[in-house]
């Protein structure tokens, strides 16, 4: 082609251009002023971060690791926090944020802020929030719920209505189908600050991958692991390992409890829990264990030690095991065939149990002493605190756990239309609850306010959807007397929350003059029980080491006469089965150690 | 006086190459005798690092396969994905994916132009355009939080809806960049030396352009009206109007026009986009990326990208990790088959003008 002369001044046009305003910044003069949602440099809140580490696992560029911000100081962690803080290596970050997008918590975000220049590469390695306080007043990219790649929300459980649970002892919870339970398990983000808080250790997140995959029997065996009542604690847990649960920060947390339920349920009886678990069982060591009490820690030890080749025999005063989780946890939350199958299939695997033998009248302690290489106590806390007011003693003035325990062994208790619990605490629901089922109207007397109560939020719901009336700040003052050595109501005393000096709980503070009388048929106390440690002889009792009514162990739960064992709520304060299994459990090597010589 | 046969090596680095490769060259005087590809400059295996990745940890790999126009790679992964599960996207996500497919089509072609000129020795066109691609990469930094890699396209739609007032921006950045097209041509499709300089060169042989598997504008520009959008809609881009543009001279001149003719109807697609554009949700979430299993099976996905068809073909073995992913880029056939042989008898300094009118890109030769 022949250049022409338009073409050839054509490019001169370009000189329009000139004296235009520029494209460019001019920085560091200007600064430039990055997008609302800039994908710059990590923030983290340190505080609201609880080191679960779903940053570090999604991140594929490796570039984030989990470090101690506070190096040898474990003792500032929070039980639910690791202590350890993502640490993002700004050399290998892409700045993709899906560390972000995964945060449980929301603590992480990214900032507005892009340019850093240094000659030291290793100050790229940034921890946060730490290297960065100034970044809280940058953030740009933020986690929230509505973007988040995690599921906020549980599926629900299946349950009984109010109306209908009130009609019998029919267990309330119904439990998860298989694409529930799945679709459940795999919300989990499997971080285990679940697991450091369990104290049992459980695998929980273990479980609940196997779970997740339709695994049910991997499940089992996994939870029998390290919990040989693994069923009773997916019903009736106390579940701090939900309380810590990094999806609860902002939403629900996984129902760890009702899965390893799901899980544990698919062994129908006590044969099918031995075919899954199928455990080894070792040869006799010809070491002989007594345990003495039926409950969650005395059945642990002594599954794990039959399991370990030893010769176990549990001395149980009632007539079924279980303890507390047989006579005190109501039948709606635990049914009886459950717990029979656990028991049955402990005993198939060599567990002994003399049923009906209490320790002190039918077989003395000191028998069992001499009888066995190593002893284990672990009789619970069985017998009621009294309230401590007038009219206390009058004939239907009843405790809670002596009115469980009749109600669990089948007996008929007489408690009239009008019933009041005094307590706070899950006995005291579970007595409402169970007043509820036997057509009682109910009325909880609690000194505090419903946020104090020691009981599981989810028994409180599930009381007050039974029509259980819970009054609060109301104080005990005096049973009234009918004339005739009955019951005819309670008076108590409305009460204020009164700051405490001393840096504890608010207490309540009695008002004056405003006083009130509930009629009543029966009065259900449930503040609390302690042990009855008669059966130990008294030169024993002085040798082993109590505290506030407790029994004074190591850690391996052996107390100061060496070859006595003991665990549950006679030692911990916490007072729940998982607990006691817990115990159970670290006795179960104490007492190997010990018998062994180690 | 006879000359001898040299060999130079032009890059990996030189101001001329595309990204990081090398052309090793034989000349003999100023003309090209035999022309060589060499890769290996990126050291990344993209591809092997997928198979060791979760199916979310992917997500953030694929779009630095390519730097200047990312966007198909994610939508390519995405689509993928989507078809193997069987999940629904949202069709408001679905015109977002087109305005940010076309929006990249806009800024790769911007970088294109001052590639053009620039290797033909026209230096006020990069500064121009390169400067007018920061417009469009505003409009990514505010929808996606990145300038560049913007992993915003992830299976199931799209990463967050448009900001506020978002429409409003771009097509005033479109009402921009029609208006600096004037300009453009001035500069250069209007410039006899350009026009000199482009016609006649680098042509390929129009009977051979199918058999090699040469894509989009290269292949348009020796009169084939192929486009997978046209020819194998995804998206909505059956619910667009827009042109084909083809020309017959098969040279840099060719490609130069296929170039500046679909800048216009990729402006206008994205005025339809957002003039369309529904309501409803922008992504159907996937599940939790930490346990997220893909069914097991195969597919081959593609889009048409500025550099011509882009195509993933994705196997999964129904575990939490892609089997394998395999990145089909223009590049592979553009810069080694192609490129090696338009290069003979080339003139020197025509490699790199003969290179960018390829649109040669080393990751997709090196995955």
């Amino acid at each position: 082609m022949e250049f022409s002369i338009k073409g050839m001044l054509n490019p001169l046009l370009a000189l329009q251009q000139a004296g235009k305003r520029p494209h460019t910044i001019q920085f560091p003069f200007e600064e430039k002023k990055v997008a609302e949602r800039y994908r710059g440099l990590h923030f983290n809140d340190i505080e609201a971060c609880i080191g679960c580490g779903t940053c570090s696992t999604i991140c594929q560029n490796e570039a984030i690791d989990m470090v101690e911000i506070h190096p040898g100081d474990s003792e500032s962690a929070k039980p639910g926090d690791s202590g350890l803080r993502p640490r993002v290596d700004n050399g290998r970050c892409c700045w993709c944020a899906l560390c972000v997008e995964v945060c449980p918590t929301g603590s992480l975000s990214l900032t507005s802020h892009y340019n850093y220049v240094s000659e030291d590469p290793d100050s790229f390695l940034w921890t946060p929030g730490v290297s960065n306080p100034e970044g809280r007043k940058e953030l740009s990219f933020v986690s929230d719920t509505s973007h988040s790649l995690l599921d906020y929300a549980r599926v629900p459980m299946r349950e009984l209505e109010g109306k209908e649970r009130i009609k019998s002892f029919a267990e309330v919870v119904l439990g998860y189908a298989d694409e529930e339970a799945q679709k459940e398990a795999a919300r989990c983000i499997g971080c285990s600050i679940c697991t450091e808080v369990c104290p049992v250790h459980m695998h929980i997140p273990e479980y609940i991958s196997a779970i997740e995959h339709g695994n049910n029997e991997d499940a089992i065996r996994i939870i029998y692991d390290n919990n040989p009542i693994g069923e009773t604690c997916g019903k009736v847990c106390t579940r701090r390992c939900e309380e810590v649960c990094p999806l609860g920060a902002r939403g629900e947390a996984i129902a760890i409890r009702w899965l390893k339920r799901y899980a544990t349920e698919k062994a129908e009886n006590a044969d099918m829990i031995r075919e899954i678990v199928n455990p080894e069982i070792k040869p006799p060591n010809g070491k002989k264990v007594g345990i003495i009490g039926a409950g969650p820690s005395g059945l642990t030890v002594a599954y794990y030690l039959a399991l370990r080749g030893f010769d176990v025999t549990i001395y149980e005063a009632k007539a079924k095991a279980g303890g507390m989780i047989m006579y005190g946890i109501p039948k709606y939350r635990l049914p009886l065939d459950s717990l029979d199958k656990q028991v049955e299939y402990m005993q198939s695997i060599g567990v002994k149990i003399h049923f009906n033998t209490k320790v002190g009248e039918q077989i003395s302690f000191s028998e069992i002493e001499k009888n066995h290489d190593a002893v284990f106590i672990g009789i619970g806390y069985e017998v009621p605190y009294t309230i401590g007011i007038d009219g206390e003693n009058l004939e239907n003035s009843i405790q809670a756990v002596n009115f469980l325990r009749d109600i669990n062994a089948d007996k008929h208790v007489d408690i009239g239309s009008r019933v009041a619990v005094i307590g706070g605490g899950n006995v005291a629901i579970d007595a409402a609850r169970v007043s509820r089922r036997l057509g009682a109207e109910v009325t909880i007397l609690y000194r505090r306010r419903e946020e104090d109560m020691p009981a599981d939020w989810e028994e409180i719901e599930g009381a007050k959807q039974e029509g259980v009336i819970i009054k609060t700040q109301a104080i005990p003052l005096n049973v009234v007397d009918d004339g005739s050595g009955r019951v005819k109501g309670i008076r108590y005393g409305n009460a204020r929350m009164v700051t405490d000096e001393k840096g504890g709980r608010p207490r309540p503070e009695l008002i004056e003059g405003d006083e009130h009388v509930l009629e009543l048929d029966t009065i259900i106390g449930a503040i609390g029980q302690e042990a009855d440690y008669s059966f130990i002889p008294e030169d024993l009792k002085e040798k082993i080491g109590f505290k506030s009514g407790r029994i004074l162990t190591n850690e391996w739960q052996q107390t100061s006469v060496p070859h006595i064992f003991a665990g549950g709520d006679i030692v911990n304060r916490t007072a729940d089965a998982i607990s006691a299994v817990a115990d159970g459990y670290k006795a179960v090597k104490g007492i190997e150690q010990f018998v062994f010589g180690k | 006086m006879r000359e001898k046969e040299t060999t130079l090596y032009l890059g990996p680095q030189h101001p001329g190459i595309t990204g990081n490769m090398m052309v090793k060259l034989k000349v003999t005087g100023d003309t090209i005798v035999r022309a060589e590809t060499h890769v290996g400059y990126l050291h990344r295996g993209f591809e092997k690092l997928m198979e060791v990745r979760n199916w979310m940890q992917v997500f953030p790999i694929v779009c630095r396969i390519c730097v200047p126009e990312p966007d198909p790679n994610e939508e390519n992964l995405a689509r993928a994905i989507e078809t193997l599960e069987g999940r629904e996207v949202p069709e408001r996500a679905q015109y977002i994916r087109v305005m940010v497919l076309e929006l990249a089509r806009l800024a790769s072609y911007l970088l294109w132009f001052g590639g053009q000129s620039g290797s033909a020795g026209l230096y006020t066109m990069p500064q121009w355009s390169v400067g007018d691609r920061d417009y469009i990469l505003d409009l990514f930094e505010e929808l996606t939080g990145g300038r560049v890699y913007h992993m915003y396209i992830w299976a199931g739609g799209v990463r967050r809806d448009l900001p506020e007032g978002f429409a409003d921006r771009v097509l005033r950045v479109m009402d921009y960049l029609e208006k600096r097209l004037k300009h453009y041509d001035n500069l250069m499709l209007d410039n006899s030396i350009f026009q000199k300089r482009a016609q006649g060169v680098g042509v390929i042989d129009r009977e051979k352009a199918l058999d090699w598997g040469i894509v989009g504008p290269p292949l348009r520009g020796c009169g084939f009206k192929h486009d997978v959008r046209i020819d194998d809609p995804y998206l909505v881009y059956d619910k667009l109007k827009f042109e084909v543009p083809t020309e017959t001279g098969c040279d840099v001149w060719a490609r130069a026009l296929v170039r500046r003719r679909e800048f216009e109807q990729s402006i206008s697609i994205i005025r339809q986009v957002m003039e369309k554009m529904p309501g409803g949700d922008f992504y159907n979430k996937v599940p939790n990326p930490l346990h997220w299993k893909v069914p097991a099976g195969d597919v081959y996905v593609k889009t048409e990208s500025a550099r011509g068809e882009f195509g993933y073909y994705v196997v999964s073995d129904g575990s939490d990790k892609p089997r394998r992913v395999h990145v089909r880029g223009p590049a592979y056939v553009h810069g080694i088959t192609l490129l090696e042989h338009l290069l003979q008898g080339a003139n020197l300094a025509d490699v790199s003008f003969i290179m960018n009118s390829l649109g040669t890109c080393p990751p997709e030769m090196e995955r």
